[in-house]
């Protein structure tokens, strides 16, 4: 199903005459708005009239998350405060969040891409959404939110935390689909399958899973355990938040809602757009925000587009899964190791659970890479020399996979923390001077 | 005749063993053997107790990890050359003793076997009236 065939099906000349006049417009926004942009536009000697077609946007200087703290709060605000009916904030792990301001027309086109992503998942109307993103400054909840209201189906605006209830509600108010992090979608299959309740008795049907990359495998583990299809909707707080992308029924890639975010891929290194279809780092420019917009957004996300018609009948860009991120990935011993391929080498090995916890460390100036792992509870065994070879077994996959073997450590089963938002796996103790 | 242990599985931090006999003593269970078999990560604690799977129950409650394993207890008198017996006839018969462990108090020994072929040994250590538990 498609929920706006007209901006979804355009033909691609159509979309790129849609997109130069959208730039245009977002170019002069900014530039009259907004003074770092004014400024940053000016040292790179390009003026709004310089911005014909979207080719130009190559004439354009790279904004990064960095800017945002800059100018924290409302620095990069590129409307008055008076036209600001909400703001958002991501959850920053260090120093200070970043703060976007939405206008109302940011918030309606916010609801628009939402109810795009939500129609292709296949629900409509009568379907009941169960919202377990966390409310709040985090753009999942509300984002999620809006877009279930907006498509008119009926939203259990439940935010995340308190499994219980969570099943409950899910259990007796019918929900179809489910809202969340993919390993939030992990913990409560693990609570679902431990419940008082039957899985014949939920409706589940439909995962709407985002926030934080995952992989293929970790998809076929929770459709698996939930019984459900695993739907991927990607956003981001900078950009919008969830509903910059969304899957189709075909799941190969996930479409872009390229007549409001425009991507770009470049090479992380040099700045310097790649041949279409290769990969490197994905760049964003809002095309119609108002509040914040974005240009030349650097999201530090690495994947490549995909410029094919899709069997879905959708015309617009696909990104392929996304590998990683420029600032995720560890280099351990001059390797370049990325969290998601360690998730992706677990998944698939039979033994163990789909959690899993990386320490990296440097002892007499050698780095140190250990992973812990929670081994299936039948796997666990009086038979000291089968633990081991587990163990063993899981370090030559990884290595054979990354380049450089990981120390394996098994865990007690349940010890690995079930994260309810955006998962911490990862522990860098190195210090870098 | 076998004897249900259970072999626990331990992560090797302080406190950890303590865990399990806090449980244990709380539900009023009594040991009647007890072994830490472990390498640098991990260790696996290997008990005989009369309700076996009672205590599997109350353990995995709890959040371990817990197997049954077949083993063999055999009672023998507490005096030089009595184990060297047992170990004579399992030799002979050439089962292979993956791991054992044992305790005397008193007139009699407790000796817990876990070998290769369990049938073959039970069978052979009944038949030379070995008392098993």
């Amino acid at each position: 199903m498609i929920w706006n065939e007209t901006a979804e099906c355009m033909d691609r000349e159509e979309m790129r005459k849609l997109q130069s006049e959208r730039l245009r417009n977002v170019v002069d926004r900014v530039y009259y708005n907004c003074e770092p942009y004014r400024k940053r536009m000016q040292e790179a000697g390009v003026m709004p009239g310089d911005i014909q077609t979207i080719d130009d946007i190559v004439k354009l200087p790279f904004t990064s998350k960095k800017d945002l703290r800059d100018y924290y709060p409302f620095g990069l605000l590129s409307s008055p405060m008076s036209e600001i009916v909400r703001v958002h904030a991501s959850s920053g792990t260090t120093g200070k969040p970043i703060v976007v301001g939405y206008t109302r027309n940011d918030l309606n086109i916010w609801k628009e891409v939402g109810a795009r992503c939500l129609t292709a998942f296949g629900l409509g109307k009568n379907d009941v959404v169960q919202v377990s993103y966390g409310y709040g400054l985090f753009t999942g909840g509300l984002g999620a939110h809006g877009a279930v209201e907006t498509i008119g189906g009926t939203v259990i605006p439940m935010s995340a935390g308190n499994t219980e209830k969570q099943l409950l509600m899910m259990h007796d108010l019918g929900a179809k689909a489910l809202a969340c992090t993919p390993s939030y979608a992990l913990y409560l299959a693990e609570s679902m399958e431990k419940s008082e309740f039957p899985r014949d008795e939920f409706q589940l049907k439909v995962g709407i899973f985002g926030a934080e990359p995952w992989t293929e495998q970790m998809r076929q583990e929770i459709e698996h355990k939930m019984g459900i299809k695993a739907c991927d909707i990607y956003g981001l707080t900078e950009i919008m938040g969830p509903g910059v992308g969304h899957e189709c029924q075909f799941q190969c890639g996930t479409h872009l809602c390229e007549d409001h975010f425009f991507p770009e891929i470049i090479d992380p290194e040099t700045g310097i757009p790649v041949a279409p279809g290769e990969k490197g780092e994905l760049v964003f420019t809002t095309l119609t925000k108002e509040g914040i917009p974005m240009i030349r957004f650097r999201t530090r996300d690495l994947t490549h587009l995909i410029y094919d018609k899709c069997e879905c009948g959708r015309t617009s860009v696909r990104m392929a899964k996304i590998m990683g991120r420029c600032d995720d990935m560890l280099i351990i011993r001059g390797v370049n190791v990325f969290p998601s391929q360690i998730e992706a080498v677990i998944c698939e090995t039979e033994e163990f659970e789909p959690h899993f916890f990386i320490t990296v460390d440097r002892v007499n100036n050698t780095d140190v890479f250990e992973i812990q792992v929670e081994v299936k509870e039948q796997y666990y065994t009086d038979d000291i020399s089968g633990m081991l070879n587990l163990q063993k077994k899981l370090a030559h996959k990884i290595q054979s996979v990354v380049g450089i073997q990981p120390t394996i450590r098994l865990v007690e089963p349940r010890s690995l923390e079930r994260s309810q938002g955006k998962a911490k796996r990862v522990l860098d103790k190195r210090v870098f001077k | 005749m076998a004897t249900k242990q259970l072999s626990v599985f331990l992560e090797n931090k302080t406190g950890r063993l303590n865990d399990v006999t806090k449980i244990l003593g709380q539900a009023g269970v009594n040991m009647t053997a007890f072994s830490v078999a472990d390498n640098s990560d991990f260790g696996i604690l290997r008990v005989i107790v009369p309700e076996p799977e009672k205590v599997r129950t109350l353990l995995k409650d709890r959040g371990f990890a817990v197997s049954l394993t077949d083993v063999i207890a055999v009672n023998i008198p507490n005096k030089s050359g009595s184990l060297d017996k047992v170990l004579d006839l399992l030799a002979e018969a050439k089962i292979y003793i993956e791991y054992m462990y044992a305790f005397s108090e008193g007139e009699t020994a407790s000796v817990v076997i876990k070998p290769d072929n369990m049938v073959q040994a039970s069978e052979i250590l009944q038949k030379h009236k070995i008392h098993l538990l």
